[in-house]
């Protein structure tokens, strides 16, 4: 009776320094969050907020600070000022259209506005913008410049303002007019860059999904995980981007190993049927979204705390970041190939793909490929997720929704199951999606429609996919 | 007293619309799911064509049952569409396009190129569609109000007795066209492509156009469910994405898959169990945590509710082990 005594005490320490090492890191990561939402004059949109952007640039498309603004819409009505960053933003309660009108006065002289007043829809989750062009000629002799009205974000990018928050919900526009070469050229480099890192997102899928017959519904919430460390790293503890790109894919390769040492590896020792799992990654995917919100709220966030700059390469301008963004992908990616086809634990891992019951009796381990497919998997999926919000600009907890079903479509057209066929598929995807928005009437906030409409016809017409065998889908 | 006040809430959760339009949803995914194997991942994206085929229709001036044929009709003709490429093919392809279809449906919904009809981002506002429906109720007019037990609603009106009275006459004829369905020799189909889809096909029966009907019956009824979900409040098309189709399969895996009350039981139990969650949370950590983490917090239960249930006790609470089949064929 004695000895326990003291025993009872040590486990409540214990329990106690348990309990403060768990809270006292959470409090600090906390308080941050807080102080961050705080100052925030700029207004970010998300689901529940319609921010309307005005844009006041001269003749080098340099923004034009001190410019009076007044937009007014519904029973709203403010006054805004730009300033040297650019543009001024503001929250609008409704959706519907607001009338962004220039004041003539606070124009410095010299100067001439092509228009004073412009009409934009705004909506929520997306900043409507308009911007007004500053001339040296008057209005009467100005052309016609293409200036991005209405706010287009890839339109404005060729004009050199990269916007801040070229986010995935993307704005409104419906085109008049056939695009021209340069337009279709830059589309082609956002979907390259959409590809691409689309591609590091989904092989994840197909390697789980080859290597265990399970399709993972939860990989989604893997994408923002990695977004949502991303900016933890870069915003509220301050670390260098590169530090954060390898911190995150360590934590988020270890949150894989943590779900398959946790929940998988025991399901399949059990001999669960794999319709069963796929319902568990649901639930999987519904606690991790909700865990996602109550770290970062449901506002949409922006990983780099800089502007981005615009860099052009060869006829396409997209921000230095998004360069750097289809690097890192183009490596990571030559890095898999390699990996699949050059190392010996590559090669077991298409075996099992291919034929678990024979890779074993050949002497691979097919458990614990398994375990480095899934911590692979969620590593890739983590970087994508952050590389895709850096390049986007701005993410929110549903990144990984809308996300999940691009990859589906990806990884079925490519073929289930084999890798390189993601890959493929994700290319097509990414370019596709990006260069719908060219077709003439086709508004932008239907481009991801077009990835569903591919997954149909693939069924229809080749449900196999580019690269897979027909056998697996019977 | 504040504990009679959370029990108060619970019960009322037992009783309410959104219980029986989420318990008409899962009778439907039950059809999919339970009787013939399919995996409906977008239940909730039938719920949102659904509900906008009833506000548009209503909106342009049809009287209520034809704006309700209209909503059955949405749902039947989105069944089509996604069972034509995928039903002869292995059945995670079914649930990769119905989960990515609900969520076009809604991305759809919020587009500003279909904003006359749908209203965008905003949705549909109640006022604007729920008229007709109020019209018909057969409850009285002249008091305004009515109690029963500790429970107290208007007659007529978006969250009245009307409402409940309809939504769950609704969820009963459902289970009664289940229950005739599921007894007769072509839920006996049903139940046998689940088990072996061959040996089905061996003997003669044309099982795409049997999982094709599944298929259509189970959206129509999620259609359905749809238009009880938005008469208490609005179509919001946000409210109505991939959460709402995961907790309709909560509920069913709940209540128990391939049973006939199992979606209605799991669906009270869920919404009781649920209200009780937020209400003891709201009250109990007062002041510690927000409203809004309340929510996230019960919704992340959710989760890893529907995780325990299907790995622990798949059958659920009414079902019975042997009757389920998970697997992949």
């Amino acid at each position: 009776m004695t000895a326990d005594r003291p025993n009872l005490a040590t486990a409540a320490r214990r329990l106690l320094a348990t309990l403060a090492a768990v809270a006292i890191p959470a409090m600090i990561v906390a308080t941050p969050a807080m102080a961050a939402s705080a100052p925030d004059a700029e207004c970010t949109p998300d689901a529940s907020t319609a921010c309307v952007v005005a844009i006041v640039l001269d003749g080098q498309s340099n923004p034009v600070p001190d410019v009076g603004v007044n937009i007014s819409g519904a029973d709203f009505d403010v006054d805004v000022t730009t300033t040297k960053e650019g543009p001024a933003s503001v929250e609008v309660p409704h959706v519907g259209s607001y009338t962004i009108t220039l004041d003539e006065a606070t124009v410095p002289d010299g100067l001439f506005p092509d228009a004073t007043e412009r009409v934009v829809t705004a909506q929520n989750g997306i900043a409507a913008r308009s911007a007004f062009r500053l001339t040296t000629t008057p209005p009467e002799g100005a052309e016609p410049t293409a200036t991005p009205t209405d706010g287009q974000p890839t339109d404005a990018a060729t004009d050199g303002t990269v916007p801040a928050d070229e986010g995935l919900g993307g704005a409104d526009t419906t085109r008049g007019s056939g695009p021209s070469f340069g337009q279709i050229w830059q589309q082609f480099g956002s979907g390259i860059r959409f590809g691409l890192l689309l591609a590091l997102a989904s092989v994840g899928i197909s390697l789980i999904y080859g290597t265990t017959g399970l399709s993972s519904f939860s990989h989604g919430e893997q994408v923002t995980l990695g977004a949502m460390f991303g900016f933890i790293g870069i915003q509220w503890m301050g670390l260098p981007v590169w530090l954060t790109l390898i911190l995150v894919m360590v934590v988020c390769a270890a949150t894989g190993w943590l779900q398959d040492a946790a929940i998988w590896a025991p399901l399949r020792r059990r001999g669960t049927p794999v319709t069963q799992m796929m319902i568990v990654t649901i639930g999987l995917s519904l606690a991790l979204q909700y865990i996602i919100q109550m770290v970062i709220g449901g506002r949409s966030l922006r990983v780099l705390p800089q502007n981005p700059r615009p860099l052009e390469i060869a006829g396409i301008t997209l921000s230095t970041a998004s360069w750097l963004s289809m690097g890192a992908a183009i490596v990571v990616i030559g890095f898999i190939a390699w990996f699949l086809t050059r190392t010996r634990i590559g090669r077991a891992t298409r075996a099992v793909s291919d034929n678990t019951a024979l890779a074993a009796a050949t002497g691979i381990n097919p458990d614990l490929i398994v375990r480095i497919v899934w911590i692979m998997s969620a590593g890739f999926a983590g970087l994508a997720g952050m590389l895709l919000a850096i390049s986007f600009g701005s993410f929110n907890w549903s990144l990984g929704m809308l996300l999940l079903l691009l990859m589906f479509a990806a990884v079925t057209l490519g073929g289930l199951g084999t890798a390189f066929g993601a890959l493929l598929g994700s290319l097509v995807i990414g370019l596709v999606v990006e260069m719908s928005t060219l077709i003439p009437g086709m508004p932008s906030d239907l481009r991801y429609a077009s990835a569903l409409v591919i997954l149909i016809l693939v069924l229809l017409v080749r449900p196999q996919g580019l690269l897979g065998r027909a056998e697996r889908i019977g | 007293m504040e504990l009679s006040r959370i029990l108060t809430q619970a019960l009322a959760e037992l009783i309410a619309p959104t219980t029986a339009a989420i318990a008409l949803a899962a009778i439907g995914l039950n059809l999919h799911f339970g009787f013939t194997g399919l995996l409906n991942m977008g239940q909730a994206g039938f719920m949102l064509l659904g509900a906008y085929g009833f506000g548009i229709a209503t909106m342009s001036g049809a009287p209520f049952w034809l704006a309700l044929v209209v909503a059955l009709a949405s749902g039947a003709l989105f069944a089509l569409i996604l069972g034509i490429p995928t039903l002869q093919l292995r059945g995670d392809y079914l649930a990769i396009v119905t989960i990515s279809a609900a969520e076009i449906i809604r991305m759809l919904g919020r587009a500003t190129v279909f904003q006359e009809w749908t209203g965008g981002a905003a949705g549909l506002t109640g006022s604007s569609f729920k008229a007709t429906f109020q019209e018909l109720s057969i409850l009285p007019a002249a008091p305004e109000r009515g109690a029963f037990g500790p429970l107290e609603y208007v007659f007529t009106g978006s969250d009245s007795w009307w409402t409940r009275l309809f939504a769950w006459a609704a969820v009963l004829v459902a289970v009664l066209f289940v229950w005739l369905l599921t007894r007769s020799p072509w839920g006996r189909v049903l139940k046998g492509i689940r088990e072996d889809e061959d040996a089905v096909r061996a003997l003669g029966k044309n099982v795409f156009s049997y999982k094709m009907q599944a298929l259509v019956l189970g959206g129509m009824l999620g259609s359905l469910g749809g238009v009880l979900y938005v008469l208490p409040r609005s179509v919001a098309p946000d409210s109505m994405g991939r959460s709402l189709t995961f907790f309709v399969w909560t509920v069913l895996l709940l209540g128990g898959a391939a049973t006939l009350w199992g979606p209605v039981l799991g669906s009270m139990l869920f919404f009781a169990v649920y209200m009780l969650l937020r209400a003891g949370m709201r009250e109990g950590l007062e002041g510690v945590v927000s409203s809004t983490m309340v929510e996230q917090i019960g919704g992340m239960l959710v989760g890893v509710t529907l995780m325990l249930l299907v790995i622990f006790r798949p059958q659920g609470i009414l079902g019975n082990k042997k009757e389920l089949a998970f697997d992949v064929r």
